[in-house]
């Protein structure tokens, strides 16, 4: 390995003072670069605080908006906090199951050679950009047959599949041996070993894993333009229709040129944000948690 | 893996079967899971060149570069090359400006931070990867880029209007530099989240011994930190130049949109992907659908080269510090 710093006349005493002040401007940029991520999200967070609060009341939760309003009745966005909770259920209902059997056969029986393969084609899912998953389920389920939250909820269960999966196989790999082996060596079958011993253990990570996708999920709006976006205002539960989503009214509201629109977009994304940051934080607390408690044992 | 070693060791004297209905069952759903994982790969990128398909047969690589998007019936003509562009500079600007800074975050979060800041500002740095993108997107054409077109682009036109890229003023804020902007806010925690669990992971021997012979944490950082975090450097700015380039409902927001290659930054433009988020509400003929796919297909290449670039340099990184360390790993 190299070491270019630390050959040639770099090292001289003589030009201790020089060398010092290179460290310490140096160290300043390292603080200032902290300082300004810190600072950026302190903006965002403040602007859509500031901006969401004024807006923010029950009828945001509780009215569909109005197309073409002419006078100044209550409207909300009633129906994409209805397609929102729907369509990322569906999706973590779908991705979870998937998520946690893929991380079982993957620690659990399978070979390295197959473990490399399916951890990379894992980490290409993770890699592929939202909006080409967008296209993809536009292109295999809605061509023909129209759009609808089911089919959103499955472009959003490809982007936490590899989340889930990645997150329960971390956990599976702090379970100790020692565990499967006394399961084992009791005459439990490989499978009840799997499923009613090492489990249970990563519950927790599992939680945590889930908690996250969730997070990242329910603010994705690309996956939906193409699979469930062109809806009318009435509030829907049903998931054989298209639904409208939070991230997908933000993005629409956004794009109009009308206060009143922006107004909303702001409490919106304000919802969206604190249920996002909330998860987000938990997901790390518990995940510090489940570890120190793994590790241990 | 031992505990399959074990399961054959142990089940036979007390079963006398070889096979067990129950091991046989998890093993094949949980690997029918893993398949379906895997497939679900080989079917994105199937279904994506079938979708482009009329458009591949019409007109062919030479998509890729002609710059046009007339969808007007009868004189319709589509082309990547313009979105080529725009995704080109805005990523490649965005990664200019994140890496210096996420190597900054980084070192600062590994070397520097006194420990009751380090927890706090690192959780604060990866919760700025959680604000969704439609927010920072609500946020760069609402608040950020009127606030750069009044204080930043005029300043920049009137004292460097004679270089090219700072040309006049966006209108409404909507344009290239904006989007350069909000790109660099979202690929920023990822890189240096990655680099700091890179400079985590240098031997602290290695710096120790630095320091001993008496450099300054500096000289340590450029003489022993960074050559061994070298190719893991390389891997995290590819990982995020990957993410920018896929990004595009923030993009779409604030980038402003046109069919057009300038080299003024404060300009409208498009991306591959804001062109493709931008067309959502349905395109008009079959020809311009497959266009739209074909450029999700451009994007799906570049993701999955940069990310497979990545992982393979990770990878020799990996093997290559595994044998440095002997005994330590």
């Amino acid at each position: 390995m190299s070491a270019q710093g630390l050959t040639g006349p770099g090292l001289r005493l003589d030009r201790l003072p020089r060398r010092r002040r290179v460290n310490r401007l140096m160290e300043g940029l390292a603080w200032l670069a902290a300082a300004i991520a810190i600072a950026i999200l302190g903006v965002v967070v403040f602007s859509v605080a500031q901006k969401g609060a004024s807006e923010l009341n029950l009828n945001l939760l509780t009215k569909p908006p109005i197309q073409f309003s002419l006078t100044n009745a209550p409207q909300g966005l009633a129906n994409a906090f209805a397609g929102t909770l729907v369509i990322v259920g569906l999706a973590t209902a779908m991705a979870l199951p998937v998520g946690i059997l893929v991380a079982v056969y993957l620690n659990e029986f399978a070979p390295a050679s197959i473990r490399n393969g399916v951890s990379m084609a894992l980490d290409i899912l993770n890699g592929v950009p939202a909006i080409v998953i967008g296209i993809f389920v536009f292109g295999l389920l809605v061509v023909g047959s129209g759009q609808s939250g089911l089919k959103g909820a499955f472009a959003l269960s490809c982007l936490m599949l590899p989340l889930v999966a990645r997150a329960t196989m971390e956990v599976l790999a702090l379970v100790p041996n020692s565990l499967r082996e006394a399961g084992l060596g009791l005459g439990v079958p490989q499978w009840r070993t799997t499923l009613s011993i090492v489990l249970p253990q990563t519950v927790g990570g599992i939680v945590t894993g889930t908690v996250l996708a969730v997070a990242r999920v329910a603010g994705e709006t690309a996956p939906l333009l193409f699979t469930s976006s062109l809806v009318g205002t009435q509030t829907s539960w049903n998931p054989y229709h298209a639904l409208q989503t939070v991230p997908v009214a933000i993005f629409e509201l956004s794009e109009s040129p009308d206060p009143a629109d922006h107004a909303r977009a702001w409490a919106a994304a304000l919802v969206l944000l604190v249920f996002i940051l909330i998860a987000s934080l938990a997901g790390r607390w518990l995940a510090t948690r489940s570890r120190t408690k793994m590790l241990a044992r | 893996m031992t505990a399959l070693d074990l399961t054959d060791a142990t089940r036979r004297p007390f079963t006398g079967r070889r096979v067990r209905f129950g091991d046989v069952a998890l093993q094949v759903v949980a690997g029918a899971a893993a398949a379906a994982a895997t497939v679900l790969v080989g079917l994105i990128i199937w279904k994506v060149i079938d979708g482009a398909r009329p458009a591949i047969s019409h007109y062919g690589l030479h998509f890729v570069w002609r710059i046009a998007w007339n969808p007007v019936l009868g004189r319709e003509v589509y082309g990547a090359g313009s979105f080529l562009f725009g995704t080109a500079i805005t990523s490649l600007f965005a990664l200019c400006l994140a890496a210096p800074l996420a190597m900054g975050i980084a070192l600062f979060l590994s070397e520097l931070a006194p420990r009751g800041v380090r927890a706090p500002v690192t959780a604060l740095v990866e919760t700025l990867a959680a604000v969704p993108s439609v927010v920072i997107g609500l946020w760069g054409i609402l608040v950020l880029g009127p606030a750069l077109r009044t204080n930043i682009e005029s300043w920049l036109h009137s004292a460097f209007g004679f270089i090219p890229l700072f040309g006049d003023p966006s209108q409404a804020g909507a344009s290239i530099f904006t989007a350069i902007i909000v790109l660099t806010i979202m690929i920023l925690p990822i890189v240096s989240s990655i680099s700091r669990e890179l400079f985590l992971g240098v031997p602290p021997e290695l710096k120790e011994g630095a320091l001993a012979l008496g450099t300054t944490r500096w000289e340590m950082v450029r003489g022993v930190v960074f050559p061994y975090a070298r190719g893991g450097i390389a891997a995290a700015l590819i990982l995020g130049l990957g993410r920018a380039v896929g990004e595009a409902i923030a993009v779409t927001q604030v980038i402003g949109g046109g069919v057009f290659i300038h080299a003024n930054l404060f300009g409208g433009g498009d991306t591959l992907a804001s062109k493709i988020a931008a067309s959502y509400q349905g395109s008009s003929t079959n020809l311009q659908t497959a266009s739209l796919v074909y450029l999700g297909l451009i994007l799906l290449v570049f993701s999955l080269l940069a990310n497979i670039s990545a992982q393979l340099i990770v990878r020799r990184v990996a093997r290559r510090h595994g044998i440095t360390r002997g005994g330590h790993a």
